[in-house]
Order: C-alpha cells, then sequence, then structure tokens
C-alpha cells in the first residue's frame, strides 16, 4: 500500500499530534504485517509503558460493549484520553466479519479523547486477533492514558486476553450459575477482577456467592484476591466502583513488581506467538495439497501411514532437528 | 486482502434495512464491515472513516437528501483526512441524480433495486483500484492517500 511510503516515524508522530487518519493507518498497517509493521513495532516500543491496558472478557450478550462504554465515560470524567479496541469474530468461511461494538459505544463519538478501532479476528482462536498486542503496542505509544480491549464473546477458554492486558476484567451475567461452573475452566484463572454485569436482574446475589465459593476453592499463589462488582452497564450503576477496583488492582500490581512481570511476560509470550505463527504458515506453505502426490497416493493405497510419513516429511524439511 | 468498509446511515432517515443487508452481503463476501447504526452525522461519520481506516464509506440514505448528505460528507472525509476512501452510495436514488452524485465525489451509486452480485463486483473492483501501486494513478489526485497526514486540520 503506498502510504507505507510515510514512514512509521512520521505516521507516529502525526498519531501522536492527534491526527486519528494517521493513528487509522498505522493500525492498519499492524494488521497487515510484514515489513511496515515491523518498523511500527521498532519505532513504537521504545515509547510504550505509559499507557494501562484493561482487557474486558466474558460471554456473548453479557454486555462488554456497553460495560466498556460506561467504563469510558468514568475514565473520561477523570481526565484520561482513552482507545479502546473492540474486536469481533471473522467468518470462517468468508473472511468477512460485521464490526458493530460501535453502535453501543455511540456517546464517545463526539469525545476527541476518545479512540475507538474495531478488528477482526481474522481466523485468529482465543478471541483475539494477531496483531492485537501490535495494535495496543501503538495505540501506548501514541500517548493514550488507557487502552481498553474487549475481546469476542467467549466462553470458557479465554486466555489470550490475559496475554495482552494488565489486567483482566470478566464480565458474568445474573442466573449464570451454569457458566461459572463452566467458567473453573479458563475464566477463573485467568480473572483480576469479575463484574456481574445486569445487576438489576434475577438471581444476582446468588450468582455472586456462587462465584465467592468458587474463588475460595481457587489455589493461587497470589495474594490478589479478585473483586466482584455488580453493574449495570445500561445506566452506569457501579461503574465508578469498578472502576476504582481495577485502580486499586493496578495499584497492587505497581506495589510489588507485578506489572512489571507482567509486561516483561507478554512481550516475551507475543514473541513466541508470532514464532509459533510464522512456524505454521511455513507448514502450511509446505503442506500446499499437490505437492507431495505419491504421498498422498501412498497414503491412500495404505503403503504408508500418517504417523510414520508425517515424521518422514519433517525430517525432509528440517533435517537438522530432531522428528517427534 | 481484508478490505474495510463503513456502512453508515447519514441524516434523519431511521430506515436501516437496506443498510444491515449491504453489510452482511459485503461481510458474505469477505469485506470487514464497520456497522454504525442510524443518523450519523457527515462529520462523524468521516472520523469513524478515520479510526477505522476504511478503504470504502457506504452511505445508505432513503431520506431524498442524498445530494446535501453526499456534499457534505466527501468535505468531512477530506477534512479528516480521509479524502482517499472511495464513498458509495445506496439508497432512493432517481436515475437523473445519479450522475449529480459522481460529479460530487461518489466513486459509485447504487440505487434500490441494484442486484448484490453487482454491488459486491464493484465493491470489490474500487478497492482494487486504490491498491494500485501509487505511480499507476494519476498524479496529484492521491497525493493524501500516500501520506495520510499530509494536510493538516
Amino acid at each position: 500500500m503506498s502510504a507505507g511510503r510515510a514512514s512509521a516515524e512520521t505516521l507516529l508522530s502525526q498519531a501522536q499530534s492527534g491526527d486519528e487518519a494517521a493513528l487509522g493507518r498505522l493500525l492498519s498497517l499492524v494488521e497487515k504485517g510484514g515489513e511496515p509493521a515491523q518498523e511500527i513495532s521498532r519505532h513504537c516500543h521504545p515509547k510504550t509503558g505509559g499507557a494501562f491496558t484493561l482487557g474486558v472478557t466474558g460471554a456473548p450478550g453479557a454486555g462488554k460493549s456497553t460495560l466498556t462504554s460506561s467504563l469510558a465515560t468514568v475514565l473520561r470524567e477523570r481526565g484520561f484520553r482513552l482507545a479502546i479496541l473492540a474486536i469481533d469474530p471473522s467468518s470462517p468461511t468468508s473472511g468477512g466479519a460485521i464490526l458493530g461494538d460501535r453502535v453501543r459505544m455511540a456517546t464517545h463519538a463526539q469525545d476527541d479523547d476518545v479512540f475507538i478501532r474495531s478488528m477482526a479476528t481474522r481466523g485468529n482462536l482465543g478471541g483475539l486477533s494477531v496483531a492485537t498486542s501490535g495494535a495496543v503496542r501503538v495505540l501506548d505509544a501514541a500517548g493514550f492514558d488507557w487502552i481498553i480491549v474487549e475481546t469476542v464473546g467467549v466462553g470458557q477458554v479465554e486466555l489470550a486476553i490475559s496475554r495482552a492486558a494488565d489486567t483482566t476484567l470478566v464480565v458474568l451475567n445474573p442466573g449464570w450459575g451454569d457458566e461459572v461452573q463452566a467458567a473453573k475452566a479458563g475464566l477463573l484463572e485467568i480473572a483480576d477482577l469479575f463484574a456481574i454485569n445486569k445487576a438489576d436482574r434475577e438471581g444476582t446475589e446468588q450468582t455472586e456467592r456462587e462465584l465467592r465459593q468458587m474463588l475460595s476453592l481457587r489455589s493461587s499463589q497470589s495474594d490478589w484476591s479478585p473483586s466482584i462488582t455488580c453493574t449495570v452497564a445500561t445506566r452506569g450503576e457501579s461503574v465508578e466502583t469498578l472502576l476504582d477496583n481495577i485502580i486499586e488492582h493496578r495499584q497492587w500490581m505497581e506495589e510489588n513488581g507485578e506489572l512489571d512481570e507482567r509486561r516483561a511476560s507478554r512481550a516475551w509470550s507475543e514473541l513466541e506467538q508470532l514464532v509459533i505463527a510464522r512456524l505454521v504458515r511455513e507448514a502450511s506453505e509446505m503442506l500446499t495439497p499437490g505437492n507431495h502426490p505419491d504421498l498422498a497416493r501412498d497414503l491412500a493405497d495404505k503403503s504408508t501411514d500418517p504417523v510414520t510419513a508425517a515424521a518422514a516429511l519433517h525430517k525432509s524439511h528440517f533435517p537438522k532437528r530432531t522428528a517427534g | 486482502m481484508n478490505a474495510r468498509v463503513l456502512v453508515a446511515k447519514p441524516g434523519l432517515d431511521g430506515h436501516d434495512r437496506g443498510a444491515k443487508i449491504v453489510a452482511r452481503t459485503l461481510r458474505d463476501a469477505g469485506f470487514e464491515v464497520i456497522y454504525t447504526g442510524i443518523r450519523q452525522e457527515p462529520a462523524l461519520i468521516a472520523r469513524m472513516a478515520a479510526q477505522e481506516d476504511v478503504d470504502i464509506v457506504g452511505l445508505s440514505i432513503l431520506s431524498g437528501a442524498h445530494i446535501a448528505l453526499t456534499r457534505s460528507t466527501v468535505a468531512a472525509l477530506k477534512e479528516a483526512n480521509v479524502g482517499h476512501a472511495k464513498i458509495i452510495v445506496g439508497g432512493t436514488v432517481p436515475e437523473a441524480d445519479i450522475a449529480k452524485l459522481k460529479e460530487l465525489g461518489a466513486a459509485d451509486v447504487f440505487p434500490t433495486g441494484t442486484r448484490m452480485e453487482d454491488l459486491v463486483s464493484r465493491c470489490r473492483a474500487l478497492v482494487e483500484e486504490r491498491n494500485k501501486p501509487l505511480n499507476e494513478r494519476r498524479q496529484g489526485q492521491r497525493r493524501n492517500a500516500a501520506f495520510p497526514g499530509a494536510v493538516r486540520r
């Protein structure tokens, strides 16, 4: 794309001075990957660390977008500039996506200090896109005080967000006893805080009680115990309290060095993800159907088997590595 | 390719069925569609187009005010440094107004009754045109695409 001609440095300084089109372009280049994305990453990484990143996750329909919007309102009242990354799933068949989270964030449309960007997962699992960490890095370098990453609505094993955010907020709803049970599988481990949203509905107290019970059973080395806030995001109820609790977690992490630790391990895990993505791409190129007609025929007539063939193929492409 | 399209409804008419059908059709054709909801001001549409860095801005207008709304959206997009995004207009547009809309800066117009296949293929063509290397395009006209921030607000 021609805009690659404007250097990452130029685009970033334009973004820092409030040019939203330049910031939008940077985020697209990060999503596209390749050499421009590397250049942007190189320029942005040293300038990061000023923003605090909050991850918001939970089941579809839990009210993540509305809660994100209400949190943004409270953050603005306290004078912070913020960016929101709203992630929605790509269709696995067409690759297309409808990104509609902005509809629920319309109250911030005229506020120059709230930047909203929608992202599609582009085939990535875990509720985030591959480029999410890169996008957070750009927004951080662009000078926002807070970044809220709202994930795709997910069920049980939503671990990716805890590797992309400083603090992870899990949004549940009343009467979701079974979901809370299910949450044992993943959400419980990654939550730094819980919000029970739509708390004007029946069953809030019971859900809160069950959640507390579950939390008391969890074996954690950390001396942080996740808070539970009952919110009604559509009316902004208890969203102030929720933000106070988030800030309390931030202060706790800052005081005991957890924040620096998390950020360091986040950078490493992003590196891991990127290397894995490259290897997967390499492997799928190697496995392009038609590249191995003999092998396909041997498998079909059973003169070889998939396990032996996989080991041989791996060895022939990576002779220095031992086949597993 | 992951082309991005903003589907917006400027002005006061609240009939969004057409916009939603267009959004779904384009999604099924592989586009990333940012859907904005009804009653959007041109300046806010332009701001969203900047933040989302879209290739195409689709305006769905059934109020009859398509001339005025297209004119002000074209101006707002330039103001927001996204003059490079292609504008398409859909809705109840009389045949006689199509040329006028194109003159104002619309890249294509899809009046009621347009076949969805045509919408998809023409949107794809617009994205291809936008992604052509700089030297294949007319000089001058595309300056802002190369340097999105070159014109300051």
